[in-house]
């Protein structure tokens, strides 16, 4: 298999296995929160969605799980590890991603069509999108205000962990281009070792040109190509 | 608890909302005097929320077949034949009471009260929508009302995993003591997995799955069926709380059941809980049932059988399956994570026969707690003498706007609550989720894609309450009529509604008189329009010290496509597009969201409606988007038609070039509201085949410009009475509603 969608108890699995399956004609699954192995993922996606409800925060239940053992040991194995929305927020709990997530600074759930910009086009997940590129995705949370302290922020920004800003049609990560107050305008991050990517807005709800946008397709490309390398390698 | 004497003696039914008369019926029915749980039972069922006393002989004027129809009114949703095995399944419902004293946990069980309608007939919820009426934004006690009912839907609803393509809002003063807050919801299902609400076969388990059974929303019927004092301000525990998570969760676990083939009956739990959900299901059966109260998962302690049976809590259904499928019902919810427990057996005695501790809490004919039971009243009817008033109202001593007032009158009318742009409220709402959506919020109608099938379905409510106010029977007719030029507008053919009557208290003539009106002004449109009424809902007794909100008939539309690709929206698409009008322009103001910004009048008679033009020119209309022949289509309504070209410039970042010719009154021709209206923009090429189309089918258009790029311009004669831009309309207009309310 070569992707295995996690299915929390409130996530929304299926709109992941209908890209990957139906629109990218990929090799996917899903795998239940209580499993105890990957089988032979080649890359895990943490779905968006509301795991647990969000109740105690976003994500703070779901990275108690059971499966969350195997995806960090996966994860420090090099294994490609994308969380999207909620999954994103899971990765922070779970401590494979810094920071954390506050609700939106203007307290209200957000939903709309989002200006983004491609600040690290050198992962394994942005490979197909050019360094700097802008790209159009819908978002869609109430708690996506990415928060790190200074010297940490610091430390992502030199090391080039920024994958995409929110920012305006010229690529500027404006105040008015922030959705949600994330610090440095940050809409998606990767960990230091470059497999692990977490992001708010959603490329899976970005696809098709019938549904407003194709921003997201890059992403799920990006991801099948380097996978493909990689086998041959 | 009092005793049956101590009830008696102490008239104890009037506290819970019954008359001396049901007293009266609920005693012959019995045969002796009912004990305190059973007066509960019955005094919830025969509420006005459950029973429909005193509407329920009207909706026999509804048509409610047709060829599509699968399930008609009477099951918890109807459900509609789209074609290649699938069937659409909707309903709208109000939460008007409980969201007027708590507004989000209001508003939030609302969701969760019509999803669960849905998913009971085993269909997956892949849309909803809400119709939300307000006092004054500016008002403090408004501002929280709207933002705690919007939150509350949003919360509930993105947390479920199902997108809300759809709605609308308005504000009027009516509605400053009894908002309203309707839901709809939309679910997709394969025939052969519908379900009914039925506990048919004598020794079949009854089973209650999903959440536990707590204090909360005791009561809550009655209180539904109650006009409002000042007072009541305070009433919290009447008000339920939801919990989306479990929510979601019993989806899943009732769709995986359904699909098994084990389920006989399934019904939610919604208002009166055990009692409705238990009385109804047997009474479609002509069965009985027998339940232990004291097995029911319960999660406040000590809890009387009165206090089990009429609990309102959340999250809750009763499922009766197959005998011996007992324990792999468990199994799927214990999957889940949910409690499903056996509580009773279907018995065919035709008795509803509650034990509590080992003794009968509750003895009583399950269908005499069914509508079948249940008194049925014909108020007296009088046409309210406001109505004279309002329609012997002169126009010709209202001043036309002179040539340059219109900018100023434009401007006003665009920033005001009924036509400031949404977006306020629906970036609150996940519009995407499930991926279905190709036309969400902010265009007519919502139009979702169906994979699997090359087939869309497009979905709206409306209702125009002022129009309502000024003539209940035209009003209710125009609400229907506006619902399918929503569809039309956007490429579908109207097959059918779900209808939602929100009005005050029918036992006053005069309230009474507007609901029948209401009734028949639908009955008459759907008719016409060809679209059957598939199940509804009724919210009355909206009063506050004796003041009745408007009558707001909510009518939630479904309209199909062949093709889903084939839709449109409202945005001007390229720029050198004609523009043109599709209808005539009447010449009249009454009704209008004008005459009310600009002069603060309710008058006249609303505008006029003829039904078999509002048909030609829809069908017309979805014809052109069927054909591939316009780049945007959109109705006139709110603000005339200078407010629909504005808003046609502002969707598509495109300006216009209008020129119109002024026979009568400028104010009119600009912004009034004749009905069967719309703008459509069209490449040159096209306009021919256009005209052809129009001459054969007897429609009348005109052209009125052309699509530019930054300016709008509306030239009277040779004479320019709107000059502005889009960006500076899109500056005062997109976040025009948060201004109002505050929340900038």
């Amino acid at each position: 298999m070569k992707f295995a969608v996690v299915a929390f108890p409130g996530s929304s699995c299926d709109d992941y296995l209908y890209v990957l399956k139906e629109v990218l004609k990929q090799e996917a699954a899903s795998i239940s929160h209580r499993d105890t192995s990957l089988q032979d993922a080649q890359c895990v996606i943490l779905p968006g969605g509301s795991s647990y409800g969000d109740y105690l925060r976003p994500g703070a239940l779901a990275s108690l799980s059971p499966i969350m053992d195997k995806v960090r040991e996966f994860a420090k194995e090099g294994g490609l590890v994308l969380g999207i929305g909620n999954g994103f927020q899971i990765l922070l709990e779970t401590g494979l991603l810094p920071g954390a997530m506050l609700p939106n600074s203007s307290l209200r759930f957000v939903c709309r069509q989002q200006t983004l910009k491609v600040e690290n086009a050198n992962t394994p997940f942005t490979g197909c999108y050019a360094q700097g590129q802008i790209i159009q995705m819908p978002i869609a949370h109430g708690q996506g205000n990415y928060y790190l302290d200074p010297a940490s922020l610091k430390k992502l920004q030199e090391n080039n962990q920024i994958v995409f800003r929110y920012t305006d049609e010229a690529g500027n990560a404006t105040e008015e281009a922030n959705p949600n107050g994330s610090v440095d305008n940050i809409a998606g991050i990767i960990n230091q070792g470059g497999n692990v990517l977490g992001m708010m807005p959603h490329p899976e709800r970005s696809c098709e040109a019938a549904l407003g946008s194709t921003g997201g397709l890059g992403l799920f490309q990006s991801a099948i190509e380097f996978l493909a390398e990689r086998v041959k390698a | 608890m009092l005793t049956p004497q101590e009830i008696k003696e102490k008239q104890a039914w009037r506290s819970m909302g019954l008359k001396d008369q049901e007293y009266e019926r609920i005693c012959e029915f019995l045969g002796r005097l009912p004990n305190y749980t059973e007066l509960g039972m019955y005094s919830v069922l025969w509420s006005e929320h459950c029973s429909y006393k005193h509407s329920r002989h009207l909706f026999k004027l509804f048509p409610t077949k047709g060829e599509r129809v699968l399930i008609g009114p009477g099951e918890n949703a109807g459900a509609i034949d789209i074609g290649d095995g699938l069937a659409i399944v909707m309903k709208v419902e109000s939460h008007n009471h409980p969201s007027a004293i708590e507004p989000y946990q209001g508003a939030a069980t609302g969701v969760g009260g019509i999803l669960r309608d849905i998913f009971t007939m085993g269909a997956r919820p892949i849309a909803s929508l809400n119709s939300l009426r307000f006092g004054d934004p500016r008002d403090e006690n408004v501002r929280r009302l709207v933002r705690g009912a919007v939150a509350g839907i949003g919360d509930y609803g993105n947390a479920t995993g199902v997108p809300t393509v759809g709605g609308e809002i308005s504000f009027a003063d009516c509605y400053r003591g009894n908002c309203l807050v309707n839901a709809m919801s939309v679910g997709l299902v394969r025939h052969e997995l519908l379900t009914r609400a039925t506990a048919s076969g004598v020794g079949n388990p009854v089973m209650v799955v999903g959440s536990t059974t707590g204090r909360d929303g005791i009561h809550g019927a009655t209180f539904a069926s109650a006009e409002f004092s000042e007072e009541d301000e305070g009433e919290l525990p009447i008000v339920q709380a939801g919990d989306p998570f479990t929510e979601k969760l019993l989806i899943e676990a009732c769709l995986e059941l359904i699909e098994s083939g084990v389920v006989v009956g399934i019904q939610d739990m919604g208002a009166a809980g055990l009692t409705s959900s238990s009385a109804e299901m047997a009474s479609k059966a002509g069965s009985g049932i027998e339940m232990d109260l004291t097995v029911v998962p319960q999660r406040d302690e000590g809890m009387s059988s009165y206090e089990i049976m009429l609990s309102e809590s959340q999250e809750r259904m009763l499922v009766v399956p197959k005998a011996g499928a007992e324990d792999q019902v468990k199994a799927i919810f214990e999957k889940w994570g949910l409690h499903a427990v056996v509580v009773g057996r279907v018995t065919d005695d035709g008795m509803l026969r509650v034990f509590h501790h080992g003794e009968v809490a509750a003895e009583v004919p399950a269908k005499s707690l069914s509508t079948d039971g249940a008194p049925s009243y014909v108020p007296e009817a009088k046409r309210p003498e406001y109505l004279d008033e309002l329609w012997s109202f002169d126009f010709n001593q209202l001043e036309d706007l002179k040539q340059e007032e219109i900018q100023d009158a434009f401007w006003k009318l665009l920033a005001s609550p009924n036509i400031v742009s949404r977006r306020w409220i629906w970036e609150q709402f996940d519009q995407h989720a499930q991926l279905r959506t190709l036309v969400g919020p902010g265009s007519d109608a919502a139009v979702l894609r169906l994979p699997g099938t090359k087939r869309g379905i497009a979905l709206t409510v409306d209702c125009n309450g002022r129009y309502c106010y000024q003539n209940p029977r035209v009003g209710a007719a125009q609400a229907v009529a506006e619902a399918a030029r929503n569809i039309y507008a956007s490429g579908g053919k109207p097959i059918a509604i779900t209808d939602g009557l929100n009005l005050g208290n029918p036992e006053k003539p005069e309230i009474y008189w507007q609901l029948k009106e209401t009734v028949q002004g639908i009955a008459e449109a759907c008719e016409a329009l060809g679209t059957p009424v598939t199940g509804g809902n009724v919210s009355l007794y909206n009063e506050t010290d004796g003041e009745a909100i408007y009558p707001t008939p909510i009518i939630g539309m479904l309209g199909l496509l062949e093709d889903a690709e084939k839709h449109a929206t409202i945005g001007f698409k390229n720029k050198g597009d004609l523009i043109l009008l599709v209808g005539e322009n009447k010449d009249e103001l009454s009704g209008s969201e004008f005459l009310t910004v600009q002069h603060g009048l309710v008058a006249g008679p609303g505008p006029e409606l003829d039904l078999e033009l509002e048909k030609r020119n829809g069908e017309f209309c979805r014809s052109l988007i069927e054909k591939g022949l316009v780049s945007s289509c959109h109705d006139i309504s709110d603000g005339g038609l200078a407010i629909a070209l504005a808003e046609c410039a502002m969707a598509g970042k495109l300006g216009a070039r209008v020129k119109l010719y002024c026979p009568e009154r400028r104010d009119s021709l600009l912004f009034g509201e004749s009905q069967a209206r719309y703008v459509v923009s069209l490449p040159e090429e096209n306009y021919d085949a256009l005209r052809g189309l129009a001459e054969k089918q007897g429609v009348s258009i005109s052209l009125l410009g052309r699509v530019e790029g930054e300016e709008f311009t509306v030239e009277l004669g040779e004479e320019k009475v709107i000059s502005t831009r889009v960006s500076e309309m899109l500056d005062l207009w997109s976040s025009g509603l948060e201004r109002l309310l505050g929340e900038e």
